[in-house]
């Protein structure tokens, strides 16, 4: 029986990883055809490194990243701390929206949004790309920061008013201190989100714009090369480091 | 002044409690409201409109985009994403149920999990494309199975409806296990002792406790692997054939190709409407799904 458990799980992991693994070591395999082990080389990735077209949606998507990282986590952080303070009944039909807007399949906010930038005159490219990256990532951020403040006590931040300090004081000296880890963690996380981001962005990145993602996707579509098995093993590491920090982040009790 | 300053200064200011108003709580509303429910009536709207080939939309208003739902191959189409839908919603959660018992009660278990929480976030097209390298003609998955002596000529293994059920169980199955597991996390263990203290065997407790309390989690699961099993059209188009077309595949189709954005609007709708539905079994806000 232990041994029936101990298949079933590794059967699991392998279903989940062996195609990972594998995309990675053929990212490092020095040859173009053969799927015959050939020695280990990055030729690959040199090849990325000197395409300037790669490099530009590369810096685009990380920019685009940041800022609708900084932007959601910002605005959400201080919606929750809000929240936080509201009675009940005032947030229910806030979640609400919340959960709507995460059960609404990509696809479908995708084309909203296009219609969307398509009426309001708004052109695709960055700005479009922006609005929709902070929209689809505050309800995510929104629940990190939340789950992390909920096992607050607000009569902390009470007691220090209490015990005479400002506002601003009791919020940057008790409350901040305490959510770091969900702060830094949901802004990880909404860079993530965005940096993957394929379904969405198809819609409303426009001509000029091109981000990491749909470069990638365009790519896959045309087949399998060992560049674009470079390429993808570079997303995934990237995104992989920031879950696991962000992962630890939020298990962190200061 | 360090970042924490600033907004604590950002916060005091314009979110204190009790004194004055709600500043960043009403720019988030608004934000979502112009940004997301706006863009969504907006397609309600557009499904009543007519086909423009300049202004991709106009007057008058008709129903013709839903009568040419009911008749054509949408209908077809529309089973197929649900046939599709089911079946990945239940390969998940058959792989994942007995799964996250046994993470439940695993020694390594934050290893294992954060082996799961990773495919949850990172991108499903890169993790796609890499089944898809396994998978192919000439790939390690066919040069394995004629090493092996199991097969005589390489399998056809993609471009089939079958590959696009296993891309999006691939694909999706992280969807299902954290969910089950963040439920049955709360589980208290003691209850199967009582039960067989009075007297329950192990299918009675099994179906009159165990399954029963972690229902709400296997709801959460289905609900997150469902919707997106309709939609996720990259799937199809990298893994599947020409007839594996599903809902999504259809949607984008009707947009960037046919350019009847009419018709696209109108099959969002049935397809969200499809999902309120769904939902309204269904009231408890899915808080697992953040941890």
């Amino acid at each position: 029986m232990r041994l029936l458990k101990k298949i079933y799980l590794g059967f699991i992991y392998f279903f989940l990883y062996a195609p990972i693994i594998m995309l990675i070591m053929y990212s490092v395999n020095n040859t173009r055809y053969s799927l015959i082990w050939q020695g280990f080389s990055l030729r690959w990735y040199h090849e990325l490194f000197v395409d300037s077209g790669l490099w530009a949606a590369f810096f685009h998507s990380v920019w685009l990243g940041l800022s609708a990282a900084f932007i959601s986590t910002t605005l959400g952080l201080l919606t929750c701390i809000q929240l936080f303070f509201t009675r009940r009944k005032k947030r229910r039909f806030f979640y609400a929206l919340l959960v709507l807007l995460i059960v609404i399949p990509d696809l479908v906010f995708g084309i909203a949004s296009l219609l969307f930038f398509n009426f309001s005159g708004i052109p695709l490219g960055f700005v479009s790309l922006l609005i929709a990256h902070i929209t689809f990532c505050l309800p995510f951020v929104i629940y990190t920061i939340n789950s992390r403040i909920h096992t607050l006590d607000p009569n902390l931040y009470f007691s220090a008013l209490d015990l005479g300090a400002s506002r601003v004081r009791a919020l940057t000296q008790i409350l901040l201190p305490l959510l770091w880890p969900a702060i830094f963690s949901a802004l990880l996380l909404a860079f993530t989100l965005s940096f993957d981001d394929v379904i969405i962005s198809y819609f409303i990145a426009g001509p000029d714009y091109n981000i990491l993602p749909l470069t990638i996707y365009s790519l896959v579509r045309a087949g399998v090369t060992p560049e674009l098995n470079a390429l993808c093993t570079i997303t995934f590491l990237i995104s992989m480091v920031l879950v696991i920090i962000a992962n630890k982040l939020k298990r962190v009790s200061p | 002044m360090s970042a924490s300053g600033f907004i604590g200064l950002l916060a005091g200011k314009y979110c204190c409690p009790m004194k004055t108003k709600p500043i960043a709580f009403f720019i988030t509303f608004t934000w979502l409201s112009i940004f997301s429910f706006l863009p969504m009536l907006l397609i309600l709207i557009a499904s009543f409109l007519s086909k423009d080939s300049l202004n991709l939309v106009t007057f008058p208003f008709t129903l013709d985009n839903y009568s040419h739902l009911l008749s054509g191959p949408f209908a077809n189409i529309l089973l197929r994403s649900i046939a599709a839908a089911f079946l990945t919603t239940g390969g998940c959660l058959l792989l994942a149920y007995p799964f996250s018992y046994l993470l439940i009660k695993s020694k390594h278990q934050s290893l294992l999990l954060i082996l799961i929480i990773i495919p949850f976030w990172t991108s499903s097209l890169v993790r796609t494309y890499a089944l898809l390298s396994i998978l192919k003609f000439k790939g390690i998955a066919n040069a394995l199975l004629l090493k092996l002596h199991f097969i005589e000529t390489p399998l056809n293994l993609l471009y089939s409806n079958t590959a696009v059920i296993v891309g999006l169980i691939y694909t999706l199955f992280p969807f299902m296990v954290l969910p089950i597991f963040s439920n049955m996390e709360q589980f208290d263990f003691k209850l199967l002792e009582a039960g067989q203290d009075l007297g329950a065997n192990r299918l009675d407790s099994f179906f009159r406790i165990f399954l029963p309390n972690t229902a709400p989690g296997i709801t959460t699961g289905c609900l997150l692997v469902f919707l997106p099993a309709m939609t996720l059209f990259y799937i199809p188009n990298i893994l599947g054939g020409a007839r594996s077309i599903l809902l999504g595949n259809l949607i984008q189709n009707q947009f960037l190709v046919f350019e009847n954005w009419p018709q696209g609007a109108a099959t969002s709708v049935v397809l969200t409407l499809s999902i309120v539905l769904l939902l309204s079994f269904y009231r408890r806000p899915p808080k697992e799904f953040v941890n």
